[in-house]
């Protein structure tokens, strides 16, 4: 309740704080919230309410024991008057016989009652008098009627003490009647006793029922008291004096009470007996109460006593009963409920409260401490931003240096293949130029301020710098990685090449690290028509599949989206007219889709994956590397180049990303830049030549077309070599249809049959892996022509064309020569020392190195080595083995090291005077350490020792151009 | 003209069971490159280098593994130029019984070294054998007018294929 109101407040308050702190960065909280000391409110709490807990227990206690003590006062209100009403029956019926005796024996003359009588008469109406344990009557005597009444009732008076015959007295009373439980009375003076005497007394003076004060009666253990009622001889008027009283007083009734069997009997007829203690008191003297009932021992609960008085009628007597419960009043169950349970509720409201508090100030610390991470992260950002334009410039530089230098070379004379080289190394830099702006643009593209530009670009070429990107990756996977353009797409389009690029690359770039066998396919067409065929064909969209067991997809594997199917495949790439309105519009909407065969994306992923920094899931980041953000930017990118982007992917089976991007028509005249043109880049000395491709897979094939059209080529399809008609100049075979077709063991044979020996076809493997076995093979077979990896790239397929065409005859040595061009052209002419004590090693090394034009020497060990060493030498780098008998490589680079650091210290004390020229002559002999087990520790020693790098033993072409060129990369290659 | 391509294909054939027997392997290719006109002996020339190597080192090998003390070090640093040497012609499978009798000569293992010699004694001497059919069979090509085929002259415009595609990746 109040917390929940609290809650919301709090919430309210929060985020007003929010507001304000975002407003003035400045600290507020909520001021009803204690801060600090929430344990002792607590505690205060707690206290201030167990107070109030006692006091409500004790306000519901008091009405219950307000009703434990009125139940006590009407039970012994009830006893005390039944006690009463039964007592003065008694009293009444002594009354009545007092009334029997003097008017059966005083009224009558002579006396009709006589001892007998009184005794039956008594014994007959004891059930009258039940407290009663007996009556009798005593007749007052005077001393002068003494001699008479003893003589008349023959015996003597005697006392109650002692039972002797009393002693002379103004009066007597001696018993005459009596009933048969008290015959004993019988001529007993009762005026002898001091309890007797006084009671007779005070009866007849007051002419009513007088009672004794309790004493122990006569023949019995119990206390008792004694009634006495006077009898007087006539009848006085109401108003007699007392003195008329006792002259007229004829004698005395008397009876005795049992007071504690007529209590017992009395309480054991009332229900709750057992629950209170009576106790019935004589207080007439008040000081010095008497007990007649209950014993002196039994307290019972002292708390609550409740007194009643008694009237036995006898006014000079005061009697009162006096009642406890024999137990203590229970607790009140109810009260102590209610308050526990108050408190209790009370105590954990307190505690929420309590909670609550330390939630809410905690929750503002975190959110203080957020406010200054944030404020960090800010600064921290802004610091990345300032590094990320620092470097990037840092890095922009040399990659000018190095893409202006590329251009030179371009503009030199190259063969064809260097070009290519050089080309692919322009295109690659420019590549990685753009990426650094790319992760510029990216805070850019964040906020919204980025730009696309608009130049005239020919997309097709983009495309072949993409793959060519990924080709290597690509082969070593197995995958087979190929683009088509559709013939509809213009050549030139106006658009953002380097953001349309970056999409591509994106794409293509997930697609191959995601995918392990099967395909990558990009397409692009153009959308209406796209969009055209996929209407008209909706029928045939799923007959994806071929002949039941192989898709007609590029590499025969299933892909997510049906849609791509050879069907509609067929239809795009078809050269049917296709006519759709916006033909002769400026727009050129394109759809491009990147279709592959991996390992798909999770379906509770696809929903995320265009989130930024997200990937199906952590283990996938772990495996596969990369940040995730690519796909936002693209989907970015997309969206600004007025597209859209959608994917379908099944798991396990593949993924297609398909975007659509609105590109201007470009106008011929608008293409001044001879840079941009298509061809440019392309040679066309195959334009008409004729092709003929051997393909089972359609959409392959079309690939192998398109690729080949771009160059001019007039191509023909078939399955099979036997099927090929005409007069091809060359002709393609896929790899996998050449090692499966049996038709096909000697091309060469069959070509031979159909056409002329002079224009015998060039016959070229097309294949994306090749393994040493099939190589082997294709040996065999005769294939001596040429082999083309995969991804097919237009300039690449003219590069190989050129070679394979154009310089049919030279092929053997140049092909050999240009493969390792590069070594070539760094070591040519350079002198090495080659060291090793292993002959045959020494003797291959040797070899190895003359074969890139180097001239070499050889030294069997170190020593060997540093005597030929001794400065001045003419050697240009030195190769030596690290493991050799006497001194090992490391001892031997020391050595060497040595003598170079004596000799420049020399030279640098020997040029004070003025010699310029010592930095040129300082020697440092490159020495490269020759080792098989390329661990790193030996790579660190190498260092250490003062080599400058090691190559692995065998010679491996790469890795030995990798260490060399940095020694010779500055040097121009000379001509040898 | 058909003993010739029938001599071809059975060096081609003779030559491919080799690699795929392991005899050997890649370097062996290597070397073959070095080979030109300018050089034309030099497999010949450096795999007769390594004959005389081996019966050389075999022989160090089974003298110090007959000592008393045998001095490991010198066992070893003999192995390893056995190593070295066959590693540099491709002769893969001496290589790596090599790696294993230098395994037991770090352990100090006098039974394994033995078995080790003996296997290294078998290994080279198959693949003596091997090479010099090998080059019998290229002589007898010469002899009858062919030329000897190439293995590699097919591949020639796929490794310039692949080189590009790893300079430019």
């Amino acid at each position: 309740m109040g917390l929940k109101m609290q809650g919301q407040h709090h919430l309210v308050a929060v985020s007003l704080n929010e507001q304000q702190q975002q407003m003035e960065s400045k600290r507020k909280y909520t001021w009803y919230i204690p801060r600090t000391n929430q344990g002792k409110y607590l505690i205060l709490w707690i206290i201030v309410f167990g107070y109030a807990a006692i006091h409500v227990y004790r306000c519901i206690d008091a009405g219950h024991q307000e009703r434990i003590q009125e139940g006590l006062v009407s039970m012994c209100d009830q006893r005390a008057r039944m006690l009463q009403d039964q007592f003065s029956v008694c009293v009444n019926h002594v009354h009545a016989l007092a009334v029997l005796v003097s008017t059966f024996h005083y009224y009558k003359n002579p006396s009709v009652i006589d001892q007998d009588t009184f005794a039956e008469y008594t014994a007959r109406t004891a059930f009258e008098r039940p407290l009663l344990s007996g009556v009798a009557y005593a007749q007052r005597v005077m001393n002068s009627e003494r001699v008479d009444f003893e003589s008349q009732h023959g015996g003597t008076i005697r006392t109650m003490a002692n039972k002797e015959p009393s002693p002379h007295r103004d009066e007597y009373a001696p018993v005459i009647f009596s009933q048969e439980t008290v015959s004993y009375l019988n001529l007993l003076d009762m005026m002898s006793g001091e309890e007797d005497r006084e009671n007779i007394l005070r009866a007849r003076s007051t002419g009513k029922a007088v009672l004794t004060s309790p004493f122990k009666l006569l023949g019995s253990h119990h206390l008792g008291v004694v009634l006495t009622i006077p009898v007087y001889k006539s009848k006085l008027p109401p108003n007699a004096s007392v003195r008329d009283r006792i002259e007229a007083t004829a004698g005395y009734l008397g009876g005795a009470f049992d007071v504690e069997s007529l209590v017992e009997n009395l309480l054991g007829q009332l229900a709750g007996n057992q629950e209170i203690i009576v106790k019935v008191y004589d207080v007439t003297n008040a000081s010095d109460p008497l007990i007649m009932y209950g014993r002196q021992t039994q307290e019972g609960d002292p708390t609550r006593v409740h007194v009643s008085s008694l009237d036995f009628g006898d006014p000079f007597r005061k009697h009162e009963m006096t009642c406890r419960y024999l137990h203590e009043a229970p607790i009140s169950l109810t009260a102590s409920i209610t308050a526990v349970f108050g408190y209790v509720i009370v105590i954990l409201v307190g505690y929420m409260f309590y909670t609550g508090t330390i939630h809410i100030v905690q929750v503002e610390d975190d959110f203080d401490t957020m406010q200054n991470l944030k404020v960090r992260a800010e600064a921290a950002d802004v610091a990345k931003s300032q590094f990320l334009a620092t470097v990037s410039h840092e890095i922009r530089t040399p990659m000018n240096g190095i893409l202006g230098m590329l251009a030179l070379l371009l503009d030199t004379d190259l063969s064809s293949t260097q070009r290519d080289y050089a080309q692919t190394a322009q295109a690659c830099g420019r590549a990685l130029i753009t990426l650094i702006n790319e992760v510029l643009d990216r805070a850019k593209i964040e906020a919204g301020k980025l730009e696309l530009e608009a130049l005239p670009f020919d997309l097709r070429s983009i495309l072949d710098d993409v793959l060519s990107l990924f080709s290597e990756k690509s082969r070593n996977k197995g995958i087979e990685l190929a683009v088509l353009v559709s013939d509809k797409v213009p050549q030139i389009v106006m658009g953002d090449p380097g953001r349309f690029r970056q999409v591509i690359t994106n794409l293509v770039g997930n697609s191959v690290k995601f995918t392990e066998q099967g395909h990558i396919f990009v397409q692009v067409h153009l959308a209406e028509h796209s969009k055209a065929v996929q209407d008209s064909k909706p029928e045939t969209c799923m007959n994806g599949r071929s002949n039941g067991h192989q898709w007609k997809t590029l590499s025969g594997r299933e892909v997510a989206d049906d849609q791509n199917s050879w069907d509609k495949f067929k239809h795009l790439i078809s050269d049917e007219e296709f006519m759709f309105d916006g033909n002769n519009s400026q727009n050129v909407n394109l759809m491009v889709s990147v279709e592959d065969t991996g390992i798909g994306i999770p379906l509770h992923a696809q929903k995320l994956v265009f989130m930024p920094f997200m990937q199906a899931d952590s283990s996938t980041s772990r495996h596969y590397g990369g940040t995730g953000i690519g796909l936002s930017i693209s989907k970015c990118l997309v969206e600004l180049m007025g597209g859209q982007i959608s994917f379908v992917s099944r798991p396990q089976i593949g993924s297609t990303f398909s975007f659509t991007a609105k590109f201007t028509r470009c106008e011929k005249n608008t293409v001044t830049d001879p840079k941009r043109t298509p061809y440019d880049d392309l040679p066309t000395s195959f334009n008409g030549l004729k092709a003929t491709v051997v393909d089972t897979k359609p959409v392959r094939a079309a690939v192998t077309k398109y690729h080949l059209k771009r160059l001019g080529v007039l191509v023909e399809v078939v399955n099979s070599i036997k099927t090929a008609s005409g007069q091809p100049d060359m002709i393609l075979v896929e790899k996998d249809v050449w090692l499966s077709g049996d038709n096909f063991d000697n091309p060469f044979n069959n070509i031979r049959v159909n056409g002329h020996a002079l224009k015998q076809p060039k016959v070229i493997l097309l294949a994306t892996n090749v393994t040493g076995g099939e190589l082997d093979k294709a040996k065999a077979a005769g294939f001596s022509d040429t082999l083309v990896m995969k991804p097919l790239r237009a300039s690449m397929v003219a590069a190989c064309l050129q070679q394979v065409l154009g310089t049919g005859k030279a092929e053997q040595g140049k092909g050999m020569a240009n493969g390792s061009v590069y070594l070539r052209g760094l070591l040519c002419g350079k002198k090495i020392l080659v060291v090793d004590d292993n002959l045959v090693n020494r003797r291959v090394a040797a070899g190895a190195l003359k074969k890139f034009g180097a001239e070499v020497e050889c030294a069997e060990s170190g020593k060997a080595a540093l005597e030929l060493l001794q400065i001045p030498h003419g050697f240009d780098a030195c190769f030596m083995d690290i493991q050799m008998p006497e001194m090992d490589g490391f001892e031997a680079t020391r050595r060497i090291r040595m003598m170079e650091r004596e000799i420049n210290e020399q030279q640098t004390s020997g040029s004070t005077d003025g010699c310029c020229d010592n930095r040129a002559t300082e020697w440092h002999l490159p020495i490269l350490a020759m080792t098989a087990d390329v661990i790193q520790a030996t790579f660190e020693e190498c260092q250490k020792s003062g080599m400058d790098g090691y190559v692995s033993k065998p010679f491996q072409e790469e890795n030995l151009y990798q260490e060399v060129a940095k020694f010779f990369e500055s040097k121009p290659a000379t001509d040898c | 003209m058909a003993a010739v391509s029938q001599l071809q294909r059975q060096f081609i054939e003779y030559t491919t069971s080799l690699y795929n027997e392991g005899y050997l392997d890649d370097q062996y290719t290597q070397l073959q490159k070095l080979q030109d006109e300018s050089n034309p002996d030099f497999v010949v020339e450096v795999v007769s280098l390594f004959f005389e190597d081996s019966e050389k080192l075999l022989n160090n090998l089974a003298t110090a593994l007959q000592q008393k003390i045998v001095d490991y070090k010198q066992v070893d640093s003999h192995v390893h130029q056995f190593k070295g040497s066959s590693s540099s012609i491709g002769a893969q499978r001496v290589t790596n019984v090599c790696i294993h009798f230098r395994n037991f000569c770090e352990e100090k293992n006098l039974d394994g070294c033995l078995r080790c010699l003996q296997q290294l004694k078998h290994e080279y001497i198959q693949v003596r054998n091997k090479l010099e059919g090998l080059f019998r069979l290229e002589q007898q090509i010469l002899q009858a007018g062919g030329s000897v085929p190439m293995m590699e002259s097919i591949c020639t415009s796929a490794s310039t294929m692949s080189s590009s595609g790893k300079l430019s990746a």
